[in-house]
């Protein structure tokens, strides 16, 4: 079972992250596309490490989870300051500094 | 046709849905259940490549405990759903089927570049060597990751508490 | 390997799953009935008397009354969630116990060795908690698409308190995993073989590294509390908050999620007697002068078959009298059944097994209709300040003593 699949397909999911990224409107779900972009990579590392023969980028994953952990705690704590304050969740009503 | 090409051909096509799915959803609750699928059907995939432990990982922590708490904060903020506005001609006729062929050249020229690479046999059971690794190698960056936690959780605790000082202060003028 | 092969072994986990599932979901409601009543002479009443003799058509009754009722679907509720979130709770919560071994042997089934598990996967116990994790969002998803704003508030509590005694349930099993070294759930059991002393069974319990007595403690605290039971099911009871995250809930699918609690109890006394009682091991040591308690199972059978006899042939309705008789010489027959040679080996395991699941069950039940329920804000405390440093000291003396005895 050749190890390029799993590259393809972690290439595809990582394209659909950026694309959501870039198109969506809700702080959200940009989040949440983020996390998609951090999901293939991990399914990189995984299908590298099987093809090296390696466990090192197994561990890698494992940072890679912890931090997305640490990072969506604060990001989300962020997110519901932002959305107290402006009371919207859309990215378009949030890029001037003035309340 | 194997029968691991076949699982695999399934679990990456619940993936890519999902995927598309997360982006294409109108309300964010329907984006974030989408993504917990692409997990899901991602910790399978990772079963298929022999990480077991990363893959109940995957699904104890990521879909389990991160997405939780997006589910929690899309439910405290009441997030409802977007506003749609119309593309732009050029984006909906140019645009879309550009992405999509972008898409497959990305998935194409990755594939190609690698094709050479087969799997070879893992080492001693994945979870016992990945814990030696865990605790003899990268004990440091281990240790750091705990701490940086921790930042996290007071970092939390401390953006979204409401100030005790604001509705006092406006009271009084 | 060739295509036969490999086609009669699917047949042969087919047919096993579809045994599982056939037993789980006839466990399920008869849990309900022995709930009922152990509540009932805990309380001093007699508890379902009248459907069947001695309630035991009960959960019939139960069923079909919830098949029976109108389904209604709450006014601006999200379809699809409304719909999936009893799904996934049912789903995940039998699924767990496919990873589950009821006895050490092996049986023959359409000509292939099986052993007595659906599915013996090396990280089975990551495995069971991965679905516990998951099942945190049909409580969730429930309490939103219901539209409502009592669901809301209930599913967000429920949820989060699953979250919170999450932790504490797998942090209390570390102990073990440093004492046996693997997820195994089979090899979990069978490090637990031995007798200390010749006489004491060498179970995670009374372990002679470390006896797991606060992790048995606080996992069977962490479950009641992920389970959603009382005391700590404010979220969901009747006299707080109208009921949580089912409110809107009626008919089938709230059998779901009734049947979902009860399976998830299952799960949970299973994995408890698995890790801290030694699952399916007899208490008894194999030397040959303790021969005699290998009828045990053939004796408690019988026992039971008698009494069920000599309280029928007195019973109050004709059909309570033919069925009860009925039922005490299955029962007789069954036990005469397992003192034969050929069979008493495979009875042994499964037996002690069921005991043991049977014994949780009961002490679950009773902490339920004997403690006074939490409060919301006095449970997160109890979970995050006591629970979890409870657990995270049973990890670290278990650590000290497992270094000290090497």
């Amino acid at each position: 079972m050749p190890i390029s699949y799993y590259l393809a397909l972690s290439a595809v999911l990582f394209g659909l992250g950026v694309i959501g990224f870039v198109f969506k409107r809700n702080i959200i779900t940009i989040f949440m596309s983020i996390e998609l972009m951090l999901n293939a990579v991990n399914l990189a590392f995984i299908a590298f490490a099987r093809a090296l023969g390696q466990l090192q980028g197994q561990v890698f994953v494992f940072f890679v989870i912890v931090v997305a952990a640490a990072e969506a705690a604060v990001g989300l704590a962020i997110v519901i300051v932002i959305a107290r304050n402006r009371q919207s969740l859309n990215v378009e009503r949030i890029n001037l500094l003035k309340l | 046709m194997t029968p691991q090409l076949e699982i695999f051909l399934i679990l990456a096509a619940i993936a890519v849905a999902g995927a598309v799915s997360v982006i294409l959803q109108r309300e964010p609750i329907h984006s974030a259940i989408s993504l917990i699928t692409v997990m899901i059907a991602l910790a399978g995939l990772f079963l298929l490549l022999e990480s077991e432990f990363i893959a109940a990982v995957q699904i104890i922590v990521y879909a389990g405990a991160i997405m939780v708490l997006f589910v929690f904060v899309i439910m405290l903020l009441n997030a409802g759903a977007e506003e749609r506005t119309n593309m732009s001609r050029m984006a909906r006729y140019v645009g879309v089927p550009l992405a999509i062929f972008l898409l497959i050249e990305l998935a194409y020229q990755v594939g190609a570049a690698t094709s050479s690479m087969t799997a070879q046999p893992a080492a001693d059971g994945a979870t016992r060597g990945l814990s030696m690794l865990l605790f003899q190698d990268f004990v440091f960056p281990f240790e750091l990751t705990s701490i940086l936690i921790l930042i996290a959780i007071l970092g939390a605790l401390v953006l979204a508490q409401r100030s005790e000082g604001a509705p006092a202060q406006r009271a009084q003028q | 390997m060739n295509d036969s092969l490999a086609h009669s072994i699917l047949l042969v986990s087919l047919i096993k799953v579809l045994v599982l599932l056939f037993l789980v979901l006839t466990a399920v409601a008869y849990l309900v009935w022995f709930e009922r009543k152990v509540a009932a002479r805990i309380q001093g009443r007699w508890g379902p008397y009248r459907v069947g003799p001695h309630g035991l058509l009960q959960p019939l009754a139960d069923g079909a009354k919830f098949l029976l009722k109108e389904d209604t679907t709450p006014a601006g509720a999200d379809r699809f969630l409304y719909f999936t979130a009893p799904v996934i709770t049912l789903t995940l919560a039998i699924s767990a116990i496919a990873m589950i071994p009821f006895g050490p042997a092996s049986v023959r089934i359409l000509g292939v060795e099986t052993p007595l598990v659906i599915a013996n996967i090396n990280v089975g116990l990551l495995a069971i908690f991965a679905m516990t994790s998951i099942g945190v969002y049909g409580v969730a998803l429930a309490g939103w698409s219901s539209n409502s704003k009592y669901s809301l508030l209930g599913g967000l509590r429920s949820s989060a308190q699953m979250i919170s005694y999450e932790l504490s349930l797998t942090l209390s099993v570390v102990g073990i995993l440093l004492l046996a070294g693997t997820f195994n759930l089979s090899e979990l059991i069978l490090r637990q073989d031995g007798f200390t002393w010749g006489y004491l069974p060498k179970w995670n319990l009374l372990s002679p590294t470390f006896p797991q007595v606060l992790g048995l403690f606080s996992y069977f605290v962490a479950a009641i509390a992920e389970t959603n039971r009382a005391p700590f099911d404010l979220a969901e009871a009747e006299s707080e908050i109208v009921a949580g995250y089912h409110t809107e809930y009626s008919s089938f699918k709230f059998a779901m999620f009734f049947m979902g609690e009860y399976a998830s109890m299952i799960t949970v006394a299973c994995l408890a007697s698995i890790l801290f009682l030694g699952g399916w091991l007899s208490p008894f040591p194999h030397t040959p002068g303790m021969d005699w308690t290998l009828y045990i199972p053939a004796g408690v059978l019988a026992i039971s078959g008698l009494a069920l006899i000599i309280n029928g042939v007195r019973y109050s309705t004709v059909f309570g009298r033919i069925e009860l008789t009925v039922l005490g010489l299955v029962l007789l027959a069954l036990s005469f059944l397992c003192s034969k040679p050929g069979i008493i080996d495979y009875v042994q395991g499964p037996f002690w097994f069921l005991t043991k699941v049977l014994l949780v069950l009961f002490v679950y039940v009773w902490v339920r209709w004997t403690l006074p329920r939490f409060r919301y804000d006095q449970l997160m405390r109890f979970g995050w300040k006591v629970l979890f440093p409870v657990a995270l000291l049973n990890v670290v003396l278990t650590s000290l003593a497992v270094v000290m005895r090497r």
